[in-house]
C-alpha cells in the first residue's frame, strides 16, 4: 500500500555523483509547476564512490508518507558500475520504468537485468557530461533523459532550474554547458 | 499549510525549515555547536549571520555543554535564545538542561531526534528527548517539516509567556524529516515579527538598577518550592497553550491542538504515535477505511504538557489502541508514551484494550505493511478481548 497518486523514483549512483542533487533538482521543478514533492537521500556511511540511493516522490496532493520507497515507478542508475553491485531492478512493478547510464543498448540490459515488461531506456550520460560540461558527472544528462521517458515536468523549467540552482555556484559557461548536456540527454536516449 | 495570500512556497528540509523559523525569529544569541543530523541547522543558521540577515550574537561553543551554559547566561540576561540539537550532543548538555527549565530561561531548542550511543549511529529514534521528558522543558514533535517551521514560531510564544516561562524544545524526525526536502508555506518576515513580538524578560541580569541572583544554592528550605513552581507553570502551559494557538490560527489558518485526531470520530482501533510515522499512518489509516476498516490516529504534538485529558477523551472512543514508541525504556512494561497513556487511562470508565509497539530504533525503516499490520492485530484484539502481548517489538529480527 501506498499513498494514492504519488510518483516515486529511485536513484542509483555513488556518492559524489549527484543523485541526490538530482533528485532535489526533480522535486523543486515539479515543486515549481504546482506538486507537492519529497526528495530525501538514504543516508549510510557518507563517503566518496560508495553506493548510494535517493528518492523522489511527487504528487497532486499533500505528501503524508514518510517511510522509505520499496516499489518505485521509475528507477535511475547514474552510475553503469553499479549494475553489477546492486539489485536496481528490485521493487520495480511490471509496467515501471529502469532507465540506465550506459554506452549498451536497452535490449542489452533488459537481458542482463533480467527486466522482462517494463520499459528501459539507456544513455552514455557520462560521455555526454564530458562533452558538454567537461566532467564526468552525469546526474544532469540523466534528468533529461529521464524528462524523455516519463513527462514529468517541461524540459524548459529543469533549464530554468539549472539556471537559478548553478549559475552562481559554478558560473555561466558550466551551467550552459549542464543546460546543453539535458537537452542532449534528451534527444539521445534510446529505448527499447 | 497555511494558505494565506503572504505566504510563500519554498522546498526546504526540516533542518532548513527550522533555520528558516530562527532566522524570522531572529533570536539576540544563539550559542550551538554541530551534530548529525542538526548539522544543517546550525550551518544555515551562521550563513545567515555571515550575510547579516539577522542581528543575533552567534556563538560558535566547543561542546553542547558550553552551548546550553551559554543559552543559559544569555537568556538570564534578558536575550532570547535559541540553540539546537540532537542525540549524543542533547545528552552532553545534560545537567544544564535541566537548570535552564529549573531557572525558568524561555530557551527555544529544536531537536532533531536521533538515536543515543551506543552502538553509534546517526538515525533517528527519539531516545535522545525522551530521556529528557524529566528535565522539565515542554516538548512538541513534529510531523512534518510545515510543523517544525511553524511549531517553532508558536515555542517563542509558549515560552516566554509570563505564565509559562519554561524553555521548549520542537522535536522533529533526524533524516526522515530533517534532511527531506518538502514543499513549506513561509510566513513574511513581518508577519513572524509581530506574532512572536518583543522579548521582555521580568528579571534580566543586564538591568543593574534593580539586581537580581539566578542559581544560587537553593536547599532543603527552598528547592522544594522552586520545583513545585515548575509543576505549576507546566500545569499553566495546558491552559495558556490553546490561546496562543488560537493566535497562531489567524496567521496559519491552522489549529494545532496538544493533539490531532485523524477519523476518530467512529474508529473502533486506533493507533497513537509521534512524529513522522504519524504521516505514514495516516495513508494506512486512508486505505483501511476504503475498505470499511474504522481504523483512526492520535498524533500526540504534545508531549510536556502531557495531555491526558485529551488522550483520555479520544481514546475512551475505541475499543483497542497500539502505542508506538520510537525508544525504549527498559522496564519491560513498554515504552515511555505508552507508560504514561495507559497510566492515564487507569480511571477511565470507557477503556479501550491497549498494547505497545516499540519501533523504529536507529533509524529502522517502519512502512505502511507493518503498521497495516498493527491494525489487524489490534482487530484480533478486538476478538479475543484482550491484548496478546503488553509490548512488541515492530520490525526488528528475533
Amino acid at each position: 500500500m501506498s499513498g494514492k497518486g504519488i510518483l516515486e523514483i529511485r536513484w542509483h549512483g555513488r556518492g559524489g555523483q549527484g543523485a541526490k542533487t538530482a533528485a532535489q533538482l526533480l522535486a523543486e521543478t515539479a515543486m515549481d509547476e504546482g506538486k507537492y514533492i519529497q526528495a530525501f537521500p538514504e543516508y549510510g556511511p557518507e563517503r566518496a564512490g560508495a553506493p548510494i540511493k535517493a528518492f523522489t516522490r511527487i504528487s497532486d496532493e499533500p505528501i503524508n508518507l514518510h517511510c522509505g520507497v520499496s516499489n518505485p515507478q521509475i528507477v535511475v542508475v547514474i552510475d553503469p558500475t553499479l549494475l553489477d553491485a546492486v539489485d536496481v531492478a528490485e521493487g520495480i512493478p511490471e509496467d515501471g520504468i529502469l532507465l540506465v547510464n550506459s554506452d549498451q543498448s536497452p535490449q542489452v540490459l533488459r537481458q542482463k537485468l533480467n527486466f522482462r515488461k517494463g520499459k528501459v531506456y539507456t544513455l552514455d550520460a557520462t560521455k555526454v557530461a564530458l562533452e558538454t560540461v567537461g566532467l564526468p558527472l552525469p546526474n544532469t544528462p540523466m534528468l533529461g533523459a529521464l524528462l524523455k521517458a516519463a513527462d514529468l515536468v517541461s524540459l524548459n523549467k529543469i533549464e530554468d532550474k539549472l539556471t537559478e540552482k548553478f549559475l552562481k555556484k559554478i558560473g555561466e559557461k558550466k551551467t550552459k554547458g549542464n543546460i546543453e548536456s539535458v537537452r542532449r540527454a534528451y534527444n539521445e536516449v534510446q529505448a527499447g | 499549510m497555511p494558505d494565506t495570500a503572504k505566504s510563500t512556497i519554498k522546498a526546504l528540509t526540516g533542518d532548513q525549515a527550522a533555520a528558516e523559523a530562527m532566522r524570522q525569529i531572529n533570536p539576540d544569541v544563539v550559542a550551538a555547536y554541530p551534530i548529525t543530523p542538526q548539522t544543517e541547522i546550525v550551518m544555515t543558521y551562521s550563513q545567515f549571520v555571515a550575510d547579516g540577515l539577522v542581528d543575533t550574537e552567534m556563538i560558535p561553543v566547543e561542546s553542547e555543554h558550553s552551548a546550553m551554559s551559554a543559552c543559559v547566561g544569555a537568556a538570564a540576561a534578558g536575550a532570547r535564545t535559541m540553540t539546537a540539537t540532537s542525540a549524543n550532543g542533547l545528552a552532553l548538555m545534560w545537567e544544564v538542561v535541566y537548570i535552564a527549565a529549573s531557572t525558568r530561561l524561555p530557551i527555544v531548542m529544536p531537536v532533531v531526534n536521533r538515536a543515543l550511543s551506543g552502538p553509534i549511529n546517526i538515525h533517528c529514534d527519539h531516545s535522545d528527548s525522551m530521556g529528557a521528558r524529566d528535565s522539565g522543558w515542554i516538548q512538541i514533535y513534529c510531523e512534518n517539516a510545515q510543523e517544525v517551521y511553524e511549531s517553532i514560531i508558536l515555542a517563542v510564544r509558549i515560552a516566554e509567556n509570563p505564565k509559562i516561562l519554561l524553555p521548549v524544545m520542537v522535536c522533529q524526525d533526524g533524516f526522515i524529516t530533517s534532511h527531506a526536502v518538502e514543499k513549506l508555506s513561509i510566513f513574511e518576515d513581518e508577519q513572524v515579527k509581530d506574532f512572536i513580538g518583543t522579548h521582555k524578560s521580568n528579571f534580566p541580569l543586564l538591568d543593574v538598577e534593580n539586581p537580581v541572583t539566578y542559581g544560587p544554592l537553593d536547599l532543603q528550605d527552598y528547592y522544594f518550592e522552586h520545583k513545585r513552581q515548575q509543576s505549576e507553570a507546566m500545569k499553566n502551559a495546558m491552559q495558556v497553550i490553546p490561546e496562543i494557538v488560537e493566535d497562531f490560527a489567524k496567521l496559519s489558518n491552522k489549529t494545532y491542538g496538544f493533539i490531532e485526531e485523524y477519523r476518530m470520530q467512529d474508529a473502533e482501533t486506533a493507533i497513537l504515535a509521534l512524529s513522522s510515522t504519524c504521516g505514514t499512518a495516516k495513508v494506512v489509516v486512508d486505505g483501511l477505511r476504503n475498505k470499511g476498516v474504522k481504523a483512526g490516529l492520535v498524533k500526540l504534538r504534545f508531549f510536556r504538557p502531557f495531555p491526558a485529558d485529551n488522550i483520555v477523551s479520544s481514546l475512551s472512543k475505541v475499543k483497542a489502541v497500539a502505542v508506538l514508541d520510537r525508544s525504549e525504556s527498559f522496564s519491560n512494561r513498554g515504552g515511555p508514551v505508552f507508560s504514561e497513556v495507559r497510566s492515564a487511562l487507569y480511571e477511565s470508565e470507557n477503556k479501550p484494550l491497549i498494547t505497545n509497539y516499540i519501533y523504529g530504533l536507529g533509524g529502522r525503516d517502519i512502512n505502511t505493511s507493518e503498521i497495516e499490520a498493527v491494525y489487524n492485530e489490534l482487530q484480533e484484539t478486538i476478538k479475543r478481548g484482550k491484548a496478546d502481548k503488553l509490548v512488541n517489538y515492530l520490525g526488528v529480527r528475533e
